[in-house]
């Protein structure tokens, strides 16, 4: 045990002894969570609209007004035909243009049904889709307040409630993602050099020839990047809290515990890794260039794991940060209890000792 | 630097010989082979159709606290459209709310007591809708998709309820139809398939060159080169050409792949695309090199690369619009040769747009080329640090 210890320490003062690598190890995160849980939003606060109305009456003018009014939408320009809307897009200056048909009110009343068409830039359908949904959203509204202020309401409404996040902002969506993203890579690239570099500079011979035993050897490499890690982990959620303004409607405990446990995975993935590879350079290639961008866009991070095609979801299984998005985001917005969580705590630890234990083995074949 | 004047053809045999050098380094190194050359091409084949916001079957939860006639044709509505998917039921208003913690709903409908009745009597009732925001988008479209089938429903209501009092004026419909520009059917694919190539194009090219020159100094056989009468300048060509072959090449598979595999079109140049590509990756390889001499150890060179790499990808516009950022990050997007390239091809292969479209992001290019290669040069010391 007390060889043991003495590991820790000398694999601890390895790392901090390196001021450059321990700066970037730090403010790397923070610089990241800050830029980018200001700047990734997907909400448009400018929508640039022009408005081709060929009906010109009271219904298609108070819509216009409506839409104009809500803040969001911007009058870009008026057209006069459907030949302009080609130049319109063109010119890159115009996100949307919605189109009344002639005798738009008239339809309205006596067919109760009128056609209104929303043309977007497609070439970037985020945007797109973005658009067209905000733009039917106040036409509904505008349905339902004219509906009720005629005293002519009805049927069923149908009256919605957002859920955990009423002001349905993306900060909320974006910063947990960010705290995964974060977390893995750094995790995931530290330790996945530790290994593979004391075998590139020869001193690996000195351990394999120490009494040491390999668990020992695998953990003593984890333990102190975990520490190091850790503070990480205090600085992301503090920030995600005190600057971003997320909420933790859950234990504050339970989220640090569970985000120890993912660093955990993180760091045995990198452990991993740094035990099947020979050389830092792959490993390093491996644990950036193979993590970065499955991370990215198989963990839910920005794109909703539900909307990936069956095969791509199954895939999303063997991402880690999959699962701990789902705990942060439970925890945080949904007040969410591991009475709920059980499941995704239960994959990170089958996974992070799955990579422990391969990487004994590992260790333990080179060993004979 | 003088030039050699003896022999003209002297400068470029040097560089030969450094070019030689390095793809045998490179060709040498079995393990990082299958990473240069096959592990792209499965995640462009692979996380290309991971990047899509399309809603498909919404889980809901119900609790239907009236269990009427009428209730269970409006719950009917909801199950037949293939827009929701029911996965429980329950009768006490806190369970419902559990579901959507649990993950097992996204929506909960919520038919108060006497739905019915009160339809009947004043022809007007009420159900909510818990929606699950977390993210915002999403319920933006669940709640679209409710509110139509809740539409649907009141026009079949004069055949529901026949009794129902004459004032059955019904609540008239604006139909939206939305189409897009240039991307009628707004496939993702053809949208993303192009940058996500980009992104992976530029972190190989990015991580190699940045380990590359670091990597000499650990293993200390750049005090070898450092006592030969190499120039920088011949150095730094000598490593960067070998990379710029691979990135091209990558390039190359990369567009056959959206080409045969996503049948994204090609309505411009090749000649102008491989054009462009070059500058491109001469900004990412001279940036990879510039951190490469600036650094002293690997692992900080991946570090610092990785710092950069995910600062380019996620405000590229790739994956957010950058029409949502803040002011101030919209301009930072300006010095972002990711956000540039990916429009520019974008632009040529979706929209076809020829060299006067692209100039503007074409010379932003260009002069960070020049800076990133000039700094390299200049940052390259022939001297142990």
């Amino acid at each position: 045990m007390k060889r043991f210890i003495g590991f820790v320490r000398k694999e601890f003062f390895h790392i901090i002894r390196d001021r450059r690598t321990a700066a970037i190890l730090f403010g790397m995160p923070i610089l990241q969570l800050l830029l980018f849980g200001f700047a990734i939003r997907n909400e448009i606060s400018e929508v640039r609209t022009g408005i081709l109305d060929l009906s010109h009456d009271v219904v298609t003018q108070e819509l216009t007004d409506k839409l104009f009014s809500s803040g969001t939408f911007v009058p870009s320009a008026v057209l006069n035909s459907g030949k302009e809307i080609g130049k319109a897009f063109a010119s890159g200056k115009m996100n949307e243009v919605v189109v009344f048909e002639p005798g738009f009110a008239g339809k309205l009343q006596r067919d109760g049904s009128a056609q209104m068409q929303v043309i977007t830039d497609g070439s970037d359908p985020n945007v797109s889709r973005i658009v067209t949904g905000y733009t039917g959203s106040v036409v509904r509204d505008y349905l339902t307040e004219k509906a009720a202020s005629s005293g002519q309401s009805v049927g069923v409404e149908a009256v919605p409630v957002m859920m955990f996040n009423p002001a349905l902002k993306s900060v909320y969506l974006f910063v947990p993602g960010l705290m995964a993203m974060i977390l893995m890579l750094v995790s995931a690239l530290m330790t996945s050099i530790s290994i593979t570099r004391e075998k590139e500079t020869g001193t690996m011979e000195l351990l394999l020839v120490s009494s040491l035993k390999p668990v020992q050897i695998i953990v003593g490499k984890v333990v102190p990047y975990l520490l190091l890690s850790f503070v990480n982990v205090l600085t992301v959620v503090g920030l995600a809290f005190f600057v971003f303004g997320v909420p933790c409607r859950g234990s504050l405990a339970l989220l640090l515990a569970e985000s120890l446990l993912f660093i955990m995975t993180a760091l045995s993935l990198g452990i991993f890794i740094s035990s099947i590879t020979n050389s830092q350079q792959v490993a390093m290639m491996i644990s950036l260039a193979g993590l970065l961008m499955p991370t990215v866009l198989l963990s839910g991070f920005i794109f909703p794991v539900a909307s990936m095609p069956l095969p791509l979801q199954a895939i999303s299984n063997i991402i880690p940060a999959r699962w701990y998005l789902v705990i942060v985001r439970g925890i945080m917005l949904k007040g969410a209890g591991i009475a709920v969580l059980w499941k995704e705590t239960l994959v990170l630890m089958f996974m992070s000792l799955l990579f422990m234990t391969a990487s004994v083995r590992k260790f333990s074949e080179r060993l004979q | 630097m003088k030039t050699d004047r003896k022999d003209n053809l002297q400068p470029l045999r040097v560089i030969g010989h450094i070019l030689r050098k390095e793809f045998l380094q490179i060709f040498r190194n079995r393990g990082m082979l299958p990473l240069i050359f096959v592990m792209p091409f499965i995640q462009l084949v692979i996380l290309s159709n991971a990047a899509t916001f399309d809603v498909a079957e919404v889980p809901f939860h119900l609790q239907d606290f009236d269990r009427s006639a009428l209730s269970e044709q409006l719950v009917k509505r909801f199950t037949s459209t293939g827009y929701f998917r029911m996965t429980g039921e329950s009768f006490r208003q806190k369970s419902g709310i559990d579901a959507l913690v649990a993950r097992k709903a996204d929506m909960v409908l919520v038919i108060p007591h006497d739905f019915e009745k009160e339809m009947s009597r004043t022809g007007h009732g009420r159900v909510q809708l818990l929606i699950n925001a977390e993210d915002g988008f999403t319920a933006g479209v669940v709640r679209g998709y409710a509110n139509d089938i809740v539409a649907g429903f009141n026009r079949d209501l004069p055949r529901l309820l026949p009794h129902m009092s004459s004032q059955s004026a019904l609540q008239p419909v604006i139909d939206i139809r939305s189409s897009g520009w240039y991307n009628p059917e707004l496939l993702y694919s053809e949208y993303m398939v192009p940058g996500v190539l980009v992104v992976l194009v530029t972190i190989i090219g990015l991580f190699l060159s940045a380990m590359n020159v670091v990597r000499e100094k650990e293993i200390g056989t750049i005090d070898q080169i450092n006592v030969t009468p190499i120039k920088r300048w011949q150095f730094i060509t000598g490593k960067l050409l070998p990379f710029l072959a691979i990135s091209l090449g990558e390039l190359t598979v990369g567009l056959l792949i959206a080409r045969i595999a996503f049948h994204v079109p090609m309505l411009g140049s090749y000649g102008l695309l491989y054009a462009v590509a070059m500058i491109y990756m001469l900004v990412v390889l001279g940036m990879g090199l510039l951190i490469s001499t600036m650094t002293d150890t690997q692992q900080q060179a991946m570090f610092v690369a990785w710092f950069f790499t995910v600062i380019f990808i996620l405000m590229s516009g790739l994956f957010t619009p950058i029409e949502s950022m803040p002011h101030w990050a919209q301009i930072l997007t300006q010095m972002n040769p990711i956000r540039h390239f990916v429009d520019i091809i974008r632009r040529i292969m979706l929209k076809g747009s020829e060299i006067q479209d692209i100039f503007a992001p074409l010379v932003i290019l260009a002069a960070q080329a020049s800076l990133m290669l000039t700094l390299a040069v200049i940052r390259y010391r022939k001297v142990s640090e």
